[in-house]
């Protein structure tokens, strides 16, 4: 199962980082678990300088941008 | 929704600056004036280790800066090397030897440190690449 976390403190975009993720990783059918991680402090133990954010399994894969479903879909498979 | 109101570090990619912080009298100069710059609010001094080793967190965030500068002391370039190696191929760079700051001669006093600073806001306040999509 992949861990995706979603990184940012809960404005719009990250609202939407998480909605378009969730549409990607059902399109794909895959098992997952999606935790919105919003405290600031865990965040910056990732590095990420900038959100929201996309991490799967730890691995931080998109940050300061809201890519579409079909190319987070790539970053999951 | 409730929480729609709330804000977060995605309004506005930050302007990254990358010193060499190397061992020498211009690697300190390099370190210090991008701590200068970072206070002064020309940019955010970032993690040049974390691009060498490729941490997935900086190398996301340093890929979606609103600009990116690179100070080296000396002209083996380490900084702007470990950038282009690692992909980035769009920021400014400044070489501390090309504005006649020697490498072994060249203490790192507060005018060198500002003047230093002082061209890295130069470069950086002319440089802006896209970013939050």
């Amino acid at each position: 199962m992949k861990k995706i976390q979603i990184l940012g403190t809960g404005c719009p975009k990250c609202h939407k980082l998480a909605e378009n993720t969730e549409a990607a990783a059902k399109a794909l059918g895959m098992e997952y678990e999606l935790v919105k991680v919003t405290n600031i402090n865990e965040i910056m133990k990732f590095g990420v300088m900038i959100t929201p954010a996309l991490a799967v399994d730890g691995q931080v894969k998109v940050a300061g941008k809201v890519p579409s479903t079909e190319e987070i879909k790539k970053l999951l498979a | 929704m409730a929480d729609q109101g709330k804000s977060c570090s995605c309004s506005g990619a930050p302007k990254l600056i990358f010193p060499c912080s190397g061992g020498s009298d211009v690697g300190e100069i390099t370190d210090r004036a991008a701590r200068k710059l970072t206070k002064d609010g020309a940019g955010k001094m970032y993690c040049l280790a974390g691009i060498g080793g490729r941490v997935s967190g900086i190398m996301a965030s340093t890929e979606s800066a609103a600009a990116i500068l690179s100070i080296d002391g000396c002209p083996l370039d380490c900084a702007k090397n470990t950038l282009e190696q690692a992909g980035f191929k769009s920021f400014e760079h400044l070489r501390l030897s090309d504005m006649g700051i020697a490498k072994g001669k060249s203490p790192a006093t507060e005018e060198r440190i500002a003047a230093v600073a002082a061209k890295g806001a130069e470069k950086l306040a002319g440089q802006r690449k896209g970013c939050c999509g």
